[in-house]
């Protein structure tokens, strides 16, 4: 890829107020989960004396029904959910990458073949399939990625694998092949490289449906157990307070919105930065 | 035009029988035993065999897949493991609570959805389109459990306009009685239709608007309105009706977590039960269910649309 | 035939980019008269689609007329209202575009689209405005205009099309008619029917038409007068006899030397103009040709002056000064600007 293209894509980020402010949240908030042992709390830390302390000087976001402030439970809580939704991301992305330039290069039986497997994956509603799966794997953080990863991957493979196909037929490639370079070399060298803007959009807007799935799993209870939070399990126990204590239900969905808002918007302004710009006449 | 409905029908045969293989493979291949959901204490080895044969468990995969997709096609979805009911029934027993819900949320989103994409759209990146943009970039990443939640505070416990749990108000069997119950689960998941669709036909319209033909429009004295709703409503309510095929699936099953906030009695609560109690019949009744609705509202869109294009007439 | 329809002054057209201002049209003036056929000739770039939407005020943003002054018919048009232009639109100025393919809305019956140009600017009703739209195929050579007009515009093939197009363009009497490259996307046999059509329809009315072209055979065929572009400025403008067998502009020169002669065997040799159009978003001070002349020389750097040959051809250039034809540079009503 070329340095206009970045250049491009750096005006397009900080002319625009909603990506500047966009970048700034998600910096704050990954700022803010990693080292969010400086709140000073234990986020675990039960207070049987200091039950549904709305927020003041003490608690910022006040403390849940345990006692437990609630500000370290919703940094240590991003922790998770952010871990969760990158580490989606990446797993679904060398998934669908790969299938996707396989599929898209070589074509013919094999691209049948994959295809209409994704066909029938993606016709069979995956929320239930992702609750079925939580079910049987032990809800382990390591197992919410792997299942999310698994329930994201399609949508990569088919947009990198139409994308493969429009850049295989580039004169260079063409060039490289008549060369007689294998087919690793020119996936390497060629396209693999054309592929990165599409991969970049869509693995800013994974991280955000990965954020959201998550936080849906653990709303139902079946993503990351008790006592550790994540901002989906937060919501849960917040859903049983809600007249007497409502801002427990306020922040972390708040912060939810606010990440997968960022993304969202993020994914958006990259996809219309890495756009080549029409020349007019 | 016959040719390609046969065509598309025959593709959905394949389509179904993979899908539900891929249902029963994976209920197989999942731990958990559910002959134990029988077991009392005081059984003994014997006892629990006997079960399990009966139940037709110990059989090999692939025929106790052939009995199940014969018993399917009979109508017999076979039986739920915790309460013993035929899970067609049950399915079909919830089933109008969730269509009735989904439909008027998914209409709701469509009627909103047209204006507001084509206005967006014909107003670009003026204040009009920024406001409808950025609402429905919440829409996209609001969690709708929480607008549930939030909403629910708001309308039933602050101001106690409307009911905050389930369908009808125990004793009282009236439409507006389950309306009234319904409004809040329909705003929240018309809300979260209404933004993708309106994306979707906001960024259809200023694709339309940028094609030659407006152009030319424009040339021959046609106002901007006129071309909105003479030339350009037409081809953006074409994808429409693909995108409605494609929120068929989610008629029977899209609605899990909406419903589980508002104890809604639809099929989103019933899987809920039944993947907590494991209850793989129920499940898998329910996943073939609503894959073979959305096969169907698929199918269904690729027909209605080439009745309703005139440029896919021609070649049928 | 001498009634001036539209004049031009002074027309500037820029297009803001990320990297500049790009000066589409750099000062343009000329004239067309009542039921003439005018060709303005150029390559992709010089200005003249861009100087065809400027004449029915169809620039939009980014691009923007910088300057200049259009008359119609003796009227002013510049400050018209958005309402005021619809009214001409169509009406009394109609164009006729590149590629028919695109021209059309796919997803509307022919007859819906030609009617409802004819309700909205002859207020018929809407069985009166279909007679009139079968009227108008009929005279652009379509069979069977009342079956036609209930089709959809992919079932016409690409030149069918172009004469829907021309019917729509025709269907309300216009006094001046665009036509922007009408041939260029067509069949070479396509197009020799539809420059006959126009040939036809020329002697019916007394519509003026303003043919676009890159091309200057189809010039060679239909037009009186020929107005030559490169780089936003008007090159030469002159009678066809003018341009064909008296080109002064070094430009008008390599042209027609790069074009096929009809009749003139195919031994004869072409001779391509080396070299690349200037870049508009700096373009150069003086001749645009400059780059590409042969012949230019120090003062071509600055911007040469409209020098009239003979009455009516005009030929801005500094050779055309320097060799002391008869003429000096028009001071007033010259079409180079400034």
């Amino acid at each position: 890829m070329n340095r206009s293209k970045w250049i491009n894509l750096k005006s397009e980020l900080f002319t625009n107020g909603l990506g500047v402010t966009a970048l700034a949240i998600l910096v704050i908030f990954t700022l803010g989960s990693v080292f969010a042992f400086l709140s000073g709390y234990d986020p675990n830390a039960m207070d049987a004396m200091a039950r549904l302390t709305p927020p003041g000087a003490g608690h910022w976001f006040g403390t849940d029904d345990y006692g437990r402030d609630y500000l370290a439970r919703a940094l240590y809580g991003g922790r998770v959910s952010l871990l969760v939704g990158f580490a989606s991301m990446i797993v679904a992305t060398i998934i669908g990458v790969a299938v996707g330039v396989v599929s898209g290069y070589f074509g013919g039986w094999l691209d049948n073949l994959l295809m209409r497997m994704l066909d029938i994956i993606m016709s069979i509603p995956s929320f239930l399939i992702l609750l079925l799966l939580s079910v049987f794997l032990k809800p382990s953080v390591g197992n919410i990625i792997l299942i999310i990863a698994l329930l994201m991957w399609m949508t990569v493979a088919r947009v990198v694998r139409a994308e493969t196909m429009t850049i295989k037929e580039r004169e260079y490639v063409l060039y490289a092949k008549a060369s007689g370079q294998s087919a690793s070399g020119i996936i390497w060298r060629h396209i693999l490289p054309g592929l990165v803007p599409v991969i970049i959009v869509g693995a800013t807007n994974n991280i955000a449906s990965a954020i959201m799935m998550e936080s849906s799993l653990s709303f139902l209870g079946f993503g990351v157990q008790p006592p550790n939070a994540t901002w989906g399990s937060m919501l849960n126990s917040a859903q049983g307070y809600i007249a007497q204590a409502p801002y427990l239900a306020l922040f972390p969905g708040l912060m939810i919105l606010l990440t997968v808002l960022s993304f969202n918007v993020l994914g958006d302004i990259l996809r219309v930065g890495f756009e080549p710009k029409l020349i007019r006449r | 035009m016959r040719q390609l409905i046969v065509r598309r029908l025959l593709q959905t045969i394949p389509m179904l029988f993979f899908v539900s293989v891929v249902c029963f493979a994976m209920i197989k291949l999942a731990p958990g035993d559910p002959v134990l959901s029988f077991v009392t204490p005081n059984m003994h080895a014997e006892d629990i065999e006997r079960i399990r044969h009966n139940l037709g468990l110990d059989k090999p995969a692939y025929i106790q897949y052939f009995i199940w997709i014969k018993e399917m096609v009979q109508g017999n979805f076979g039986y739920s493991l915790v309460n013993h009911q035929p899970v067609l029934g049950q399915i079909l027993e919830r089933l109008p609570a969730t269509a009735g819900l989904m439909g008027s949320a998914i209409l709701l989103a469509v009627l909103l959805a047209i204006p507001l994409g084509l206005i967006a759209g014909a107003n670009r990146n003026r204040w009009l389109d920024k406001l409808i943009n950025f609402i429905s970039y919440i829409g996209i990443s609001v969690p709708l459990f929480w607008l549930a939640i939030l909403l629910m505070y708001l309308f039933a416990i602050k101001l106690h306009l409307l009911p905050s749990m389930g369908m009808r108000t125990i004793g009282v069997e009236s439409a507006a009685d389950v309306l009234k119950h319904g409004i809040l689960p329909c705003s929240v998941l018309a809300f979260g239709f209404l933004a993708s669709y309106v994306r979707y036909i906001r960024s259809s319209t200023i694709g339309q608007l940028k094609e030659e033909y407006v152009q030319i429009q424009y040339a021959f004295g046609s106002r901007k309105s006129t071309i909105l709703f003479r030339h350009v409503l037409k081809h953006v309510l074409l994808p429409v009706i693909t995108l409605l095929g494609m929120s068929m699936g989610d008629l029977v099953a899209g609605a899990i977590v909406t419903e589980t906030v508002f104890s809604w009695p639809g099929i989103g609560s019933l899987g809920m039960t039944a993947v907590r109690g494991m209850d793989y019949p129920v499940i898998m009744g329910i996943t073939l269910f609503s894959s073979l609705m959305l096969i169907i509202g698929n199918l269904a869109a690729d027909i209605l649309y080439s009745f309703v294009d005139p440029r896919i007439k021609l070649k049928g | 035939m001498t009634e001036r329809l539209l004049s031009i002054e002074n027309l500037q057209v820029s297009f803001a980019t990320r990297d500049g201002e790009n000066q589409a049209v750099r000062g343009v003036s000329f004239h067309i008269n009542a039921g003439e056929t005018v060709g303005i000739v150029g390559e992709s770039g010089s200005g003249k689609s861009v100087t065809a939407k400027a004449i029915m005020s169809l620039i939009t943003p980014p691009g923007r007329i910088t300057s200049g002054r259009l008359e119609f018919q003796g009227g002013d048009l510049t400050g018209l209202s958005e309402k005021e232009w619809r009214k001409l639109r169509g009406n009394r100025i109609a164009m006729v575009f590149q590629d028919p393919m695109t021209s059309l809305n796919p997803v509307k019956k022919i007859g819906q689209q030609l009617t409802e140009v004819i309700r909205r600017h002859r207020g018929l009703n809407k069985g009166a405005a279909y007679k009139e739209a079968a009227e108008m195929l009929r005279q652009v050579g379509i069979r069977d205009p009342e079956q036609r007009l209930k089709q959809y515009p992919h079932e016409f093939s690409g030149g069918m099309r172009q004469r829907v197009m021309i019917a729509m363009a025709l269907s309300c009497q216009p006094e001046l008619l665009i036509a922007d490259e009408p041939t260029t996307a067509l069949d070479a046999t396509i197009q020799a029917q539809i420059l006959d059509l126009f040939k036809e329809l020329k002697g019916k009315s007394d519509t003026a038409v303003a043919l676009i072209t890159h091309d200057l055979g189809v010039v060679a065929q239909v037009c009186t007068r020929v107005i030559v572009m490169y780089g936003g400025l008007i090159m030469e403008e002159g009678t066809v006899e003018d341009i064909f067998y008296r080109p002064q502009h070094p430009y008008t020169q390599g042209l027609l030397r790069s074009i096929p002669k009809r009749g003139g065997g195919s031994r004869e040799r072409l001779i391509p103009i080396e070299g690349t159009p200037p870049d508009l978003l700096n373009p150069p001070p003086g001749c645009p040709f400059m780059e590409r002349c042969p012949h230019a020389f120090a003062r071509c750097s600055e911007r040469p002056p409209a020098v009239e040959l003979s009455p009516g051809h005009r030929s801005m250039c500094w050779l055309a000064e320097s060799a002391g034809q008869q003429a000096a540079a028009v001071a007033e009503g010259g079409f180079a600007g400034e």
